[in-house]
């Protein structure tokens, strides 16, 4: 074939333009990247400078502030800390609330009490638990109502996708503080927030693991007659058991943090306590705070982890992620 | 189907032990596992006081609250003047204009005054010593003499005797309170009150359709600037609703969660590269970066607001730090669980044509790995732009601090509502984009 001519990079003619185009085309892609990345960087810098226009201090003007703030803001020794966390009485104590740990400790008896911040995290753990269980308990009600495969893709699956997604969306504070109007300061305002959050996000999660179930046991159900509730608890639950605790733990994690945040507007617990003893100044207070509520979330993040693990094994994450 | 015999019996046992004699978890685990539930439900419901909170709870208000959200009041003081005269007094949140007519509301030449509440049938005659009061067509007069109202015999339980003053309740469309020296009249009435103008504006009065007529017709109610631009400034310049500041705090809470979910993004992105086993062979650097990645993923990111707020004073820039610090741990967990499952080929191809580390992570790993990254990113870009709303309550500023600041009142409930409809309008518009965005990115796989 003489008269096929040759490119000097040794490529037949059709291999010459394919080259061509496949350079073009990279080319362009590359352009689209770049602009995507200006782009974004442009938007990053123009929220920033937006950010601190806003701001009630400028970012570098404070920044010293910052650093002092964390120089001064220091117990008076590091015993204090401890003195703080378990309610022991402090030899700096003046009668003035910051170095009083003692007064709030909850006697159970003579001789034995709770500390006040160990008792205010309880609370605060305990509203975790009692949501992630509420708003898990009626996620699973609602959860096969969405699964297409389970519904159908008609008006019940709309208006339960709905349902979820508005009580996801809602912002917690406002149902802390429509509770806290009526019911004044207390734990059920944090727990009706972050369960209503819960059944949101964890119906979510519940009914894309339901979708993503092996419907083979239920057509073996439906072909000896098995009614549509026979078929999802014989068919469906069992599949998805290991996978709907897994992401009820994870959940739970998660509400331990919310409902601390929940706490400090409103829902009380160790959230509230934080609040305060930052405002206030009280160094010894804030940190004994800060070191309980990093060793229980840790604690807690590893016992789930290692419940998860026990309960349904490594695969059980990789259940609606495999087969997506 | 007929019994089956004892031997029958323990032959499926012996051939099928597994599924006879499972373990004692397996039979009664759930049975166990829900009355533990319960017993624990119980138990909250006595530490947490449950059963008195519910009881002293202030649910006449709670239902007047809830109205609040769909619906206003108008809360005129009629308070009794000098020789018979009764004058309207207006709270601060007045919703009508100075000297504006009002249909509900009407003055008679006597000095006398008429409300009424929905219909002709219940309303108020008011005299600075009688009131009629007509309960569905009929009319109970109330007697104001010696410093107090009094009610008449026989009264329907609409109209209550409460000490020295007498309380009409009108159902929804309101109530009236008839003391010696006034009469306060609370009425009620569905939607928004002054949504689009505050009373003091020049346009009050005009509803959606007529501003939009107004923006197009000629005469200009400013001589200084175009209709259009007259009309959108006196909609934000709302006393009343706040319209500009509600839009300048949503705002902030949005570049709170943009700004603080990219910068994240960007730290955690090359420190997850060495806190990847497979990508750093180095087991201390990758132990002490997973180790910081927990640490500043488990200080609580409220733990986080208030002490930059202390910092830096209430505003976005608290809130930026605040997801910043939990996200960088949060995101480079995930994002070195990525690096560490990723395929070894890609790697191993560069590496055999000699390439150098960089180019090895470069073209060996981030194509691999960069959908799931950005994927994660808009993931926590979306849930952050919930989160920035509270963090903002704890006092780093933004629309949660409006709505605490509104919330607190206990009177602008209607403002909630609306601040409350356009962060789920946000919500839904930002979930629905990164989606858009991630399917594009990920083709629609998963991952």
């Amino acid at each position: 074939m003489a008269d096929t001519t040759h490119s000097s990079t040794g490529l037949s003619q059709v291999g010459a333009t394919l080259l061509e185009h496949y350079r073009g085309q990279v080319r362009t892609r590359r352009i689209y990247t770049i602009l995507v990345v200006i782009g974004v960087l442009v938007a990053l810098f123009a929220a920033m400078s937006y950010a601190n226009s806003a701001n009630s201090g400028k970012f570098f003007e404070r920044l010293p502030y910052m650093f002092d703030f964390i120089k001064n803001f220091m117990p008076r020794d590091p015993f204090e800390i401890f003195r703080a966390m378990f309610g022991l009485e402090s030899p700096y104590f003046d009668g003035s609330a910051k170095y009083d740990y003692t007064s709030s400790n909850i006697w159970l008896t003579d001789t034995f009490y709770i500390p006040n911040f160990i008792y205010q995290l309880v609370v605060t753990v305990n509203i975790a638990v009692v949501s992630t269980i509420i708003g898990g308990a009626f996620a699973f009600f609602l959860c096969f109502f969405a699964a297409t495969n389970l519904v159908g893709a008609g008006a019940v699956r709309w208006i339960v996708r709905r349902i979820m997604e508005v009580m996801r969306a809602f912002p917690e504070i406002v149902i802390a503080g429509l509770l806290t109007a009526v019911l004044s300061i207390g734990p059920i305002a944090a727990i009706a927030a972050v369960s209503l959050h819960t059944i949101g996000a964890l119906g979510k999660l519940f009914f894309e693991v339901v979708e993503n179930a092996d419907m083979k046991p239920d057509e073996g159900l439906k072909s000896v007659g098995a009614s549509w509730l026979e078929r999802v608890r014989y068919a469906i639950v069992p599949q998805v058991m290991p996978n709907f605790v897994s992401y009820g733990l994870l959940r739970m994690e998660i509400n331990v943090r919310a409902s601390t945040i929940i706490g400090a507007v409103g829902g009380g617990g160790i959230g509230e306590v934080f609040r305060l003893s930052i405002g206030r100044d009280y160094a010894a207070q804030t940190y004994a705070i800060i070191i309980l509520l990093l060793v229980t979330i840790i604690a807690i993040d590893q016992f789930s982890g290692w419940l998860r693990g026990r309960l349904v094994g490594d695969a059980s994450l990789n259940f609606g992620k495999a087969s997506v | 189907m007929s019994a089956i015999s004892a031997a029958e019996r323990a032959r499926l046992e012996q051939k099928f032990p597994e599924v006879f004699k499972t373990s004692f978890f397996k039979r009664h685990g759930l049975i166990v596992g829900l009355v533990a539930t319960v017993f624990y439900l119980v138990f909250c419901w006595f530490f947490f006081n449950v059963g008195p909170a519910l009881q002293n709870g202030k649910w006449d208000r709670a239902s007047i609250y809830v109205q609040d959200w769909y619906s206003w009041r108008a809360t005129p003081r009629l308070r009794f003047g000098e020789g018979g005269t009764i004058t309207p007094q207006w709270s601060s949140r007045g919703q009508y204009p100075v000297g504006a007519e009002i249909d509900w509301l009407t003055p008679h030449d006597d000095g006398s005054m008429t409300v009424t509440f929905g219909s002709e049938a219940d309303r108020l005659d008011i005299t600075t010593t009688e009131v009629q009061v007509y309960v569905g067509g009929e009319a109970w007069p109330v007697m104001i003499a010696d410093g107090a109202a009094t009610a008449p015999e026989g009264a329907p339980a609409a109209i209550q005797q409460d000490r020295q003053k007498v309380i009409v309740d009108f159902g929804f469309e309101g109530q009236a309170e008839i003391r010696d020296k006034q009469v306060y009249v609370q009425r009620r009435f569905f939607g928004w009150a002054n949504f689009l103008y505050d009373p003091k504006s020049p346009l009050w009065g005009h509803d959606f359709f007529s501003s939009i007529g107004l923006m197009f017709s000629g005469d200009r109610v400013n001589p200084d600037m175009s209709n259009a631009q007259f009309v959108v400034n006196q909609w934000l310049n709302n006393q009343a609703w706040q319209h500009a500041d509600i839009l300048v705090k949503l705002f902030q809470t949005l570049v709170m969660a943009f700004v603080g979910t990219l910068l994240a993004t960007l730290l955690a992105f090359p420190l997850a590269f060495f806190a990847a086993r497979t990508i750093t062979p180095n087991r201390t650097t990758n132990w002490l970066m997973k180790r910081f990645f927990d640490f500043i993923r488990s200080v609580d990111m409220l733990i986080w607001a208030l002490f930059f707020t202390r910092g830096f004073g209430p505003g976005p820039i608290p809130g930026i730090a605040a997801i910043f610090f939990t996200d960088t741990g949060a995101l480079g967990k995930v994002y070195a669980e990525a690096l560490e499952n990723v395929d070894d080929k890609q790697r191993e191809g560069m590496k055999s044509v000699g390439a150098s580390p960089a180019s090895v992570n470069r073209y060996g790993v981030v194509p691999q790995v960069l959908p799931v990254f950005v994927s994660q990113s808009l993931y926590f870009w979306e849930s952050n732009t919930r989160s920035a709303t509270v963090i903002g309550a704890v006092g780093a500023g933004g629309i949660g601090l409006k709505l605490l600041e509104s919330m607190g009142t206990n009177s602008d409930w209607d403002k909630v509502a609306y601040m409350v409809l356009l962060i789920l309008f946000v919500v839904f518009l930002f979930d629905n984009m990164s989606t858009a965005i991630r399917q594009r990115l990920i083709g629609g796989t998963g991952h």
